[in-house]
Parts: structure tokens; C-alpha cells; sequence
């Protein structure tokens, strides 16, 4: 990108013009490869999570159709017609570049990091939600009991008072015993928990010491054919989502400086080169969205 | 030179120095970008179908159909080298290679599981 905003005067050249370039043609062609070596680095990047993903769900579909119910698809299919909407902006963008249209550009730019900031808003919705209810990677993994309620219905995660309604009439009772040994982290014997079928892995620990003053429970019943670990459905949630959040994060930023770039002028028809790199990277993040929407909200 | 001569100037001639890169006319992405809404609702309509395991298969040939376009028009793949088209297929053969032995290994493991039990996942 730099190198197209080289200004080496006295050469007899094009002012964009590095010198060690014959043609501003050659130059466009180089510095376009660059980028997209560099986008291959990215693919690569992410292919190592969608191999997680791929393991994770071909050994363990119940976790991930599980995990799936507590994503909200409206929220993902809003955040990926913004996503393409601002791939359509910023195509439109590099157009105006091309053709010189300087006002047209700052128009689609801006718009393009407004649809950025609009994924990141939901995005943001959404992980609150995850983080209320605990439902996180890893030992982070602590569901509350009225999440599970919720997450048959969308509009009581959305609508607050609803929630605090579903916060006081539910009272997590889980199999005390299977709960206790999960919570110990102790070697549990695989036949015993096994045996005993529902496992509470991550009641809260208030919960745990309800269920261990009560014992067992018939109200375990409510947290039926619950699979155990979902937490890794979020753990290679956050993971995906978050480090493509971080890429549109970075994409918003990259856009900021060509706007300010554009509104002081800096491009025209012969030098649009960095317009064109900055669209390239923000398609890609809208190419790696169309994939994590259907692998992750769209589980069936 | 007046402003519309010199866009029709940029987008026919291919000399050098008047003509860096292909201009895609906007009626064109426009187009693209009402097929890939389709595509997006036809993505969210076909989860409502019980398929079996054909979902996951029609999720991921939309989702495939959907890049395919990105990349050759809002990319400009279409229109550019073919030698970055080159470089982008590869990039994917190979993530495609690391998903699919990466799979075929785990799944030869599949009988020695313990349901419920995630390799690597200590109680």
C-alpha cells in the first residue's frame, strides 16, 4: 500500500509511481498479489479452526445441536445481510475510486464502516447475552438454570423483564450427586457418570450447595438430554466468531484511514490501489462470515 | 476531457497508463448483491426443512455459491489475473486437505469414543 503512495520526483515518471516499477500497471499487479498472498495467510489462519470445528462436530453433533439453540438466528442472518450490504458499499466504493468520484467514495466508506459497526453492535448483543447467562468456553462454562428455559424462546432473552420473571421462578436443582462430582473435578468413575445419564456439569455454586442440602431431586428432569461438554460448542464459538470480530474490528480501522485519506484527496484514477486492497480484505471477512452463520446458527 | 468520456476512456481501452484495472459497472454489483440476499434467505429457509444430513450439504453449497460470487465480482477475480484466482483456489485446496484428512482421521477413531466425551476434555 505504501509503495503506491511512493513519490519519487525526478524521474520523468507517474508521481504514484515507485521507480522500480516500469509501469503504474506492473506496480497495481504486484502490490494486488501481495494482498492476496497476504488473504491466503488469513484462509489459512481460519482453516485451522474450521478443522476444530469440523473435529469437534463430526465426533460430537449433540453438543453442537444443542449449543446451537442458544444462538439466535435473526440476530446472525440481521448481521450477515449487513455484512454483505457493506461488502456491496465498499465494491461500490472502490468503483468510485476508479472512476475519481470523490464524494461517492467518502459516501460508501462511510456507510461500510457504519454496516462494521452495525455487525459489531450485534455482535456485542449477543455475546453480553452469552456472558450473562454463562454460557462461555472452557471452566468459564456455568449455564444458569433459567437460560435453559430461555432458550426455547428468543423473545424472553430479548425482553428484560421476562427474564428477571424466569430468574425467580426457577430454581436450579440438578442431580446433586452427579453435580458435586462434576464440580469436584475429581476422577470421576466413567461408569457412574455414566450411568446416572444427566449431568449437571456447571451449576453455580449456590445452586450446588441447594442441591447438596435437598439431595436428589425429581426437578433434574427439567435439564434433560443435555449432552456433556457443550461448553466446547462455545469454546469454538467465541473462538470463530471472536477472532472474526477482531478481523472486522481491523477492517473498520482500515477503512477510518482510507476515509480520511479520501477526504483529503489522496486518490484518483491512477492511485485508487489502496481503496482496492482495504475492499479486498473487508470481502474476505464478509466471505468467512458466510460461512460461520450457516455452520453455527444454522444447525439442524 | 470531460468527466464521462474520460470513464468510458478507463473502462474500453486496456493501454497502458489509461487503463490500471477493470471497472465493474455497478448494475453488475448490484445484481450480485440481490443474489446473495436470496441466497442468505433461501440459506435460513432450507434449515426449516428436515433433510437429514443433506442440511449440512445444501448449507455449505449455498454458503460456497455465495463466496464464489464475492470473490469474482466484488473481488474482481472475474476480471483480474488469473494467477490470483490461482492463489486464492489454492489457499482453500489446502484448507480443504487439512478439514478432510484432519476428519477422516478422527472419524476412524469414532468407534473407541465414549459418548458425551470429548478428546482431550477431562472431567
Amino acid at each position: 500500500m505504501k509503495g503506491a503512495e511512493n513519490v519519487h520526483g525526478g524521474h520523468g515518471q507517474h508521481a504514484h509511481l515507485a521507480h522500480h516499477f516500469t509501469s503504474l500497471k506492473q506496480q497495481y499487479e504486484s502490490t494486488k498479489l501481495g494482498m492476496w498472498l497476504f488473504l491466503i495467510t488469513e484462509v489459512l489462519l481460519f482453516g485451522g479452526l474450521f478443522v476444530a470445528y469440523s473435529v469437534y462436530r463430526a465426533n460430537h453433533p449433540e453438543i453442537f445441536i444443542y449449543g446451537h439453540k442458544y444462538l439466535d438466528t435473526r440476530l446472525g442472518a440481521i448481521n450477515t445481510v449487513i455484512l454483505i450490504c457493506s461488502s456491496l458499499t465498499i465494491a461500490l466504493g472502490v468503483r468510485c475510486a476508479q472512476l475519481g468520484q470523490r464524494g461517492l467514495l467518502i459516501l460508501f466508506l462511510a456507510l461500510t464502516i457504519l454496516g462494521g459497526l452495525g455487525f459489531l453492535g450485534i455482535k456485542y448483543v449477543e455475546y453480553e447475552q452469552k456472558w450473562k447467562h454463562g454460557l462461555l468456553w472452557g471452566k468459564l462454562y456455568k449455564p444458569q438454570a433459567h437460560s435453559e428455559r430461555e432458550m426455547n424462546s428468543v423473545e424472553s432473552i430479548e425482553n428484560p423483564e421476562n427474564r428477571d420473571t424466569a430468574t425467580t421462578n426457577s430454581i436450579p436443582l440438578g442431580n446433586a450427586q452427579t453435580a458435586s462430582e462434576a464440580n469436584n473435578g475429581a476422577d470421576t468413575s466413567l461408569e457412574q457418570t455414566q450411568s446416572t445419564g444427566i449431568i449437571v456439569e456447571a451449576t453455580s455454586r449456590t445452586n450446588l450447595n441447594q442441591a447438596e442440602t435437598q439431595g436428589h431431586s425429581p426437578e433434574s428432569a427439567t435439564i434433560e438430554d443435555k449432552p456433556k461438554n457443550v461448553q466446547l460448542f462455545f469454546a469454538v464459538y467465541f473462538a470463530m466468531t471472536g477472532l472474526h470480530g477482531l478481523h472486522v474490528l481491523i477492517g473498520i480501522i482500515a477503512i477510518s484511514v482510507i476515509l480520511v485519506m479520501a477526504v483529503k484527496g489522496k486518490f484518483s484514477p491512477m492511485n485508487f490501489t489502496a481503496v482496492d486492497l482495504t475492499g479486498l480484505y473487508w470481502h474476505l471477512v464478509d466471505l468467512i462470515w458466510i460461512y460461520l452463520f450457516p455452520l453455527f446458527y444454522l444447525i439442524h | 476531457m470531460t468527466e464521462t468520456s474520460k470513464t468510458s476512456n478507463y473502462e474500453n481501452t486496456f493501454q497502458e497508463e489509461e487503463h490500471i484495472a477493470h471497472i465493474v459497472p455497478w448494475q453488475v454489483l448490484l445484481y450480485v448483491w440481490a443474489v446473495l440476499m436470496v441466497l442468505t434467505y433461501f440459506t435460513v429457509l432450507a434449515v426449516k426443512f428436515n433433510l437429514g444430513a443433506l442440511n449440512l450439504w445444501i448449507a455449505m453449497g449455498i454458503a460456497t455459491l455465495k463466496a464464489t460470487l464475492v470473490a469474482l465480482y466484488f473481488m474482481h477475480l472475474r476480471y483480474e489475473r488469473a494467477f490470483y484466482s490461482f492463489v486464492f483456489i489454492a489457499s482453500l485446496f489446502f484448507v480443504l486437505l487439512f478439514v478432510g484428512l484432519a476428519l477422516m482421521d478422527t472419524i476412524s477413531y469414532h468407534p473407541e469414543l465414549i459418548p458425551g466425551y470429548a478428546p482431550g476434555v477431562g472431567q
